[in-house]
């Protein structure tokens, strides 16, 4: 058994120590957020923060993550209450297929929570790691800094409803 | 590292002669020389362009976000931080008021427009062996470069290499000027992969080792040496690859940044080989030929090479996860743990297995690796926190990194394991403080 | 950013409209008006897929307790079709979206519709809903109308209720019954006039987008079926490769290993949990050993291949006219590489053999022909068999979908009663999907004395476009069996589609042309429909060559392509497209380029021209895209936000095809596998300003746009960059070194 503490909750996982994380959020927790795109650490779908860090979730063995804080992005908010970052992402449609954007998401809470006023080329830069074949880049971009907007308000006591874990 | 006694009197000695020969210095520096206007062959620049991509010149003269050549690169020094220069054709943030004559001065003598001498930083030390005509072309093309503004940050430098007139005394320690000689009992080849390599390709810059003065020990050329944190592994007979390396597989690596039986380029290596992709191939063959005689080795290894194959491949069969985990246990008096082995399996075995498939993208079998099989820890530690990424658009290796994946005692046991999987080298007993020296100096 | 069209077609209309008592008159005497435009002509088939599937209670369904249910025979792509049909069925039974509940593709319940492909779902299955819709209001407004005692024309629809103008009302659950909707659909419908819509042509936010920002289980990937296992295959390292020898000893004892199925060289492994099939999956492929068979073509000679292998030439177009006489000739050649997909998921598939039915779960772009080839596959009949559309990752056309489909049918047939999940790996997609084929233009033309163009000669080499199955013969499993079955020869598809020849005929005026379509049935390497198909590689040639002729004639490349368009159309999406860019002030600077280009999409479909600024780096030759701005007519748009994101898309990603991409191999087998293998745009990459500008067409036909950025963007780029170094590259991708050469030290 390894125990896991994902989105702020103990999870008592029973699976070989070498499974990847990503197979465990999708196999064992039924977590839909981080997807499956390569398996390999070059495309980002499966990326979730670890330690407040955006990281790869498909070459990241569980054994590796007791102690440590995982969250996905179903730990940022739900459909019906959604964190800004996702808020943002919806006001902006920065959305085709979608398939990449849960990946995105997680990799820019990494660099929000680092960085509150990222410039275009901080986010682009630092969004490299994930891939999109939509062509979705500059919704997302935009998506990014309006969630530094609001979450910079929030900060300042704005008074925005905003969901944290 | 101790400064012997004779050192020490040759400084004394030196030194006398500062303050003499800063005067020297000032009498003899040149008047500043009219702007240069003139008009440039092309073919002259393009046989410039290819000798700067072999001098690696825009590597260490283009900072990350600034203009090609327009310098501003910190260079981590024996005593402080260097900024590289602008080299543009701007006539006050670069060279463009430098004539060639001075231009020439400057890469054969070590000094600049004034007759200040010149850190070493900029290896003078080696280009002062390349031909007139050579130092020329690379003038035609620097000059036709586009000019950049920039201005680069002031050097951040302690004493005494603060002090200009050091530099004087450094220089009549350990600078000899001098064209390249051919070795006449060498082959035209070898003669000018020797001539490439001991001058603009500077490759004992880093791959030499430096005495506590940092200047390069010659006793002990390519010995190995260090290269922003990389180790710049041996190319002499010390050479740590469980192969040898054959003339055609130096050439692979540098002009392809591969060889499947050694392993990627990465680190500070990775802009050499994009700009030798720019020089001429028979000219990297050369330097190839050259270079892997210097590495030639004594006839009692030459059979590890089938030994060192069959080893490597016991050793991933082993790496499937799940499948025959303890076929190979860890050697004894090993630091490698089976939590080493436990993170290996989930992060690295996925790309890092012997399996059938497709092949075309698979890894050197790790055994066969120079970094692995190194005599410290760094370059190996750097590719697993950063892993390999190639330059947008352009086709290579990728690897990621596993900085924010795994935590530092993690990367400790992991690169632990691997040494002692796969390498018949002893132990590192140095991952933990590298590990942590490491960390967070990468640029992603 | 919607712009009003220039006058000419609104204008018409609007005085249409004036007309007292028009519409009603229009409706009941059946004349035909163009306002109304998704109609067909009078006398002629129903409109869309009403053609085929002409039952109205096909496409909408309301129960007893008022509930909507439409069905569509197309799936989700990643396009945004689920909102767009939304808004239009509710905009045509005056309900709020919400009040809708969509059903995809799904052989169980929904019409038949083909393939969701070719950006023909508004056309098709967006018309039919829009007058079924229609229809089915009206025929519950006749319905109320008895009920009510009131004439029907004092009746309206309003959110789930026909309401009288004295407040009574009946609930559309009371009216339907007695299978009151279960009939024909008629030619003609009473749609809303497009002045009064509240939702068709407005920016509803997607529906589909809450749950994929917040783990909502949203693809074919996070279904998860009672009892389901994980399977994996273990491809062949090559075509044709033979499976000599496989110790299945060692595998069959890992932990949660259940089975393993082999067939001939078709060898999977199925476990409990996923990560479990993928190490048993490794274990197997260490294992097996295989013979290679078949040899792939040298890559450095493809389009020597290419035109040496046997080709059907098929006249596309001959058209002989009177002209000046020629005074000038230029002519020049273009190459497309393979390119891939490249989909961020690889294929998934979920099959459950139960009871003798056997349904699957897949992204394939068409469930009811996926239905067919797999009863072929497994010799059952087709009404055992029932696939349903659930989303996948982007889908740029045939992908590995239907091939991960029939390999989960083949395991599951094996596993009877529990439901296995199929996951390809990326090195698997990226290796066996099927590419765009590689192609070749020659285009030549001959200009006037006053730089007209007065002679065209085009001609276009290629394989097919489309290998879907169809039938068993074009599933990936299906050549692995013991016994196979063998990949049909493939054929063209015809025009005014096309395939190798999308596009090949040019919009332009000229007197004389003549294009040849050289179609190459011999397929060296898998290929099959990518994204605009021909249209890529025919519209940047062609949009390339009309630059260099537009540079020969010394005129301006924007005023040369209007010299030569007379439809107000096209002339329209130009002309904003050039000046939204600032065409007639762009700033010449070193190493910066302008470039332009315009296509109709398969000369039916959406108009599209685009102008992209560029800068070179000097040093590496590398192309950096500073703004793309884009001018697109797709008729009435249904939703214009999803129209400017598909085209923003479109335009990043022929981007990346354009600058990078070439599928890579070498005699042995692909070696394209991974992202590093095979690079693509990254956020670096894209260009720093995208603007579309939609040209709104209230009531024209709905125009398909997914595929209309593809090939002008290949152009533009390509004009962009002769602009910016004089040098013209034919040759794609526009790769770094290839511009550099051009630059020179």
């Amino acid at each position: 058994m390894i125990e896991l503490n994902v989105n702020g909750r103990p999870q008592a996982v029973d699976a070989d120590p070498a499974t990847p994380l990503l197979y465990v959020l999708r196999d064992h927790l039924a977590l839909n957020g981080a997807k499956f795109g390569c398996g390999l650490g070059q495309c980002g779908a499966c990326t979730v923060m670890i330690d407040g860090k955006a990281a790869f979730s498909c070459v990241t063995p569980i054994s590796a993550l007791p102690g440590r804080k995982i969250t996905t992005v179903e730990g940022l908010g739900t459909a019906d209450n959604p964190g800004p970052l996702q808020q943002a992402f919806i006001d902006e449609q920065a959305a085709q297929c979608g398939y990449c954007i849960a990946g995105m998401i997680m990799r820019a809470q990494a660099l929000l929570e680092a960085n509150p006023s990222p410039t275009d080329d901080d986010i682009r830069r630092h969004m490299m790691p994930n891939l999109c074949r939509c062509g979705t880049h500059m919704r997302i971009v935009r998506a990014v800094q309006r969630a530094a907007r609001t979450m910079k308000n929030v900060k300042n006591g704005a008074g925005v409803n905003v969901t944290t874990k | 590292m101790t400064v012997t006694m004779k050192t020490l009197i040759r400084l004394a000695r030196v030194a006398a002669l500062c303050v003499g020969g800063a005067l020297i210095a000032a009498l003899t520096g040149a008047a500043p020389a009219p702007s240069n206007d003139a008009k440039f062959d092309a073919t002259q620049a393009a046989k410039g362009a290819e000798l700067a991509a072999i001098g690696n010149c825009g590597s260490c003269h283009t900072a990350e976000d600034s203009k090609p050549y327009a310098g501003g690169r910190p260079l981590s020094a024996p005593f402080g931080t260097i900024y590289s220069t602008n080299i543009t054709p701007d006539p006050d943030a670069g060279i463009g008021k430098w004539s060639e004559a001075e231009f020439v001065r400057a890469m054969h003598d070590g000094v600049d427009r004034e007759g200040h001498d010149l850190y070493p930083a900029f290896p003078y030390d080696h280009f002062t062996k390349v031909t007139d005509d050579d130092v020329k072309a690379i003038y035609a093309f620097v000059m036709t470069r586009d000019p950049a503004r920039a201005q680069r940050p002031r050097n951040d430098l302690t004493f005494p290499a603060n002090f200009r007139a050091s530099l004087r005394a450094w220089k009549t320690l350990y600078f000899r000027a001098g064209r390249f000689e051919p070795d006449p009992t060498k082959s035209t080849q070898w003669n000018r992969g020797a001539y490439l390599a001991e001058g603009l390709g500077h490759c004992g810059a880093c791959h030499t080792p430096r005495n506590v003065l940092g200047a390069e020990k010659l006793s002990d050329a390519y010995g190995g040496g260090d290269a922003e944190r990389w180790l710049a592994p041996a190319m002499n007979e010390d050479s740590p690859a469980p192969l040898p390396w054959t003339a055609d597989e130096i050439f692979n690596y540098l002009r392809y940044g591969f060889d499947a039986r050694h392993g990627i380029a990465a680190g500070p290596m990775v802009d050499v080989v994009q700009n030798l992709a720019k020089a001429r191939e028979e000219d990297v063959r050369a330097i190839a030929v050259y270079i892997a005689d210097r590495m030639r080795r004594p006839v009692r290894q030459a059979k590890s090479n089938d030994e060192a194959n069959a080893f490597a491949q016991l050793q991933e069969s082993a790496a499937v996860p799940g499948m025959g985990r303890d076929a190979i246990p860890a050697r004894s008096g090993g630091v490698a743990s089976d939590s080493g082995a436990a993170v290996f399996e989930g992060a690295c075995a996925t790309c890092h297995y012997s399996g059938s498939g497709l092949q075309s993208t698979k890894p050197v079998p790790l055994a066969l690796t120079t970094s692995v099989n190194a005599p410290d820890p760094r370059n190996l530690i750097h590719v697993v926190q950063s892993g390999l990424w190639p330059a947008s658009g352009e086709k290579g290796a990728m690897m990621p990194g596993f900085a924010a994946e795994l935590t530092d005692d993690q990367l400790v046991a992991v690169v632990s394991y691997v040494r002692e999987r796969f390498s018949r080298q002893p132990p590192w007993h140095d991952v933990s403080q590298n590990v942590r020296a490491i960390r967070g100096t990468e640029r992603r | 950013m919607n712009s009003t069209p220039s006058p000419g077609l609104l204008l018409s209309r609007r005085e249409f409209l004036t007309t007292a008592g028009a519409l009603v008159v229009g409706f009941s005497l059946g004349t035909v008006s163009d306002l109304f435009a998704q109609r067909p002509q009078e006398g002629a088939k129903l409109p869309g897929s009403l053609a085929s599937t002409p039952m109205l209670d096909a496409w909408i369904r309301i129960g007893a307790d008022g509930t909507i249910t439409v069905c569509t025979g197309k799936g989700e792509l990643g396009q945004g079709i689920k909102t767009a049909l939304i808004q239009i069925a509710s905009e045509e039974l005056g309900v709020q979206p919400a009040a809708i509940k969509l059903v995809t593709a799904d052989t169980r319940t929904t019409p038949d519709e083909g393939y969701t492909a070719g950006s023909n779902s508004m056309k098709d299955s967006g018309t039919a809903i829009q007058n079924a819709a229609a229809q089915v209001r009206e025929i519950l407004i006749g319905r109320a109308a008895d009920k009510l005692t009131v004439s029907a024309d004092k009746l309206v629809a309003r959110d789930g209720f026909v309401v009288t103008d004295d407040g009574r009302r009946a609930a559309f659950g009371e009216l339907v019954g007695d299978n009151l909707t279960h009939v024909r659909a008629q030619p003609q419908s009473k749609l809303k006039d497009p002045r009064t819509y509240a939702l068709v042509g407005k920016p509803l936010a997607r529906v589909d987008i809450p749950a994929k920002v917040s783990g909502g289980a949203a693809y074919v990937q996070d279904l998860r079926l009672p009892g389901m296992l994980h399977a994996r295959v273990i491809r062949p390292p090559s075509y044709g490769a033979r499976l000599r020898d496989v110790k299945v000893a060692d595998a069959e004892t890992l932990p949660g290993v259940i089975k393993i199925v082999r067939d001939g060289n078709f060898l999977a492994v199925v476990a409990e949990h996923e990560f479990q099939a993928v190490v048993a999956m490794r274990a197997l492929a260490t294992n097996a050993s295989w013979e290679m068979r078949n040899r792939l073509p040298d890559p450095s000679d493809i389009y020597g291949t290419l035109r040496r292998l046997p080709a059907d030439a098929i006249v596309d177009l001959d058209l002989n006219g009177q002209a000046a006489a020629p005074a000038r000739r230029l002519e020049a050649s273009y190459r497309r590489p393979y390119q891939m997909h490249g989909a961020i998921g690889p294929a998934c598939a979920i099959a459950l053999m139960k009871d003798g039915t056997l349904t699957v779960w897949t992204h394939s772009q068409g469930v009811y022909p996926l239905r067919k080839s797999i009863a072929e596959l497994l010799h059952l009949p087709e009404d055992r068999i029932q696939c349903v559309h659930a989303e996948g990752a982007g889908c740029y056309g045939h992908n590995g979908a239907d091939d991960a489909a029939a390999d989960a049918a083949l395991i599951a047939r094996a596993l009877p009663d529990r439901p296995v999940r199929v996951q390809w790996m990326r090195e698997q997609e990226h290796a066996w999907e099927p590419y765009g084929p590689a192609m070749i233009a020659d285009v030549k033309a001959a200009l006037d004395a006053d730089g007209n163009v007065v002679e065209w000669t085009y001609d276009v080499w290629s394989n097919a476009h489309s290998t879907r199955p169809g039938g068993a013969g074009n599933l990936l499993p299906a050549w692995h069996l013991e016994t196979p079955f063998t990949q049909p020869v493939p054929k063209p598809i015809p025009l005014p589609e096309g395939g190798g020849d999308r596009n090949a005929i040019p919009l332009y005026k000229f007197p004389n042309a003549r294009v040849v379509h050289h179609f190459i049935p011999s397929m060296p390497v898998r290929v099959s429909a990518l994204r605009a198909l021909g249209a890529y590689a025919n519209i940047f040639a062609i949009e390339s060559f009309i630059d260099e002729l537009a540079a020969a004639a010394s005129v301006d490349p924007v005023e040369f392509r209007l010299r030569h368009l007379d439809d107000p159309r096209a002339r329209d999406v130009i002309v904003m497209a050039a000046s939204r860019f600032g065409w007639a002030n762009y700033p010449a600077g070193k190493g910066r380029g302008r470039g332009f280009a315009f296509a109709r999409y398969k000369n039916l479909g959406a108009y599209l021209a685009l102008a992209v600024d560029i800068e070179i780096d000097r040093e590496s030759g590398r192309v950096k895209v500073l703004r793309a701005v884009a001018a697109v007519d797709s008729g009435q748009p249904v939703n214009p936000d999803g129209i400017r994101n598909q085209i923003e898309g479109g335009i990043v990603q022929s981007a990346s095809w354009t600058l990078y991409e070439a599928v890579s191999f070498d005699t042995n087998a692909i070696t394209s596998t991974d992202w590093g293998s095979y690079p693509i745009a990254r956020f670096a990459d894209v260009p720093g300003n995208v603007d579309v500008h939609v040209i709104e067409r209230p009531g024209a036909p709905f125009l398909g746009t997914g595929e209309a950025a593809q090939g002008p963007t290949a152009a533009a780029l390509a004009n962009a960059i002769a602009n910016a170094t004089g040098a013209r590259l034919r040759e794609l991708p526009l790769s770094r070194t290839r511009v550099k050469a051009t630059i020179g030290a």
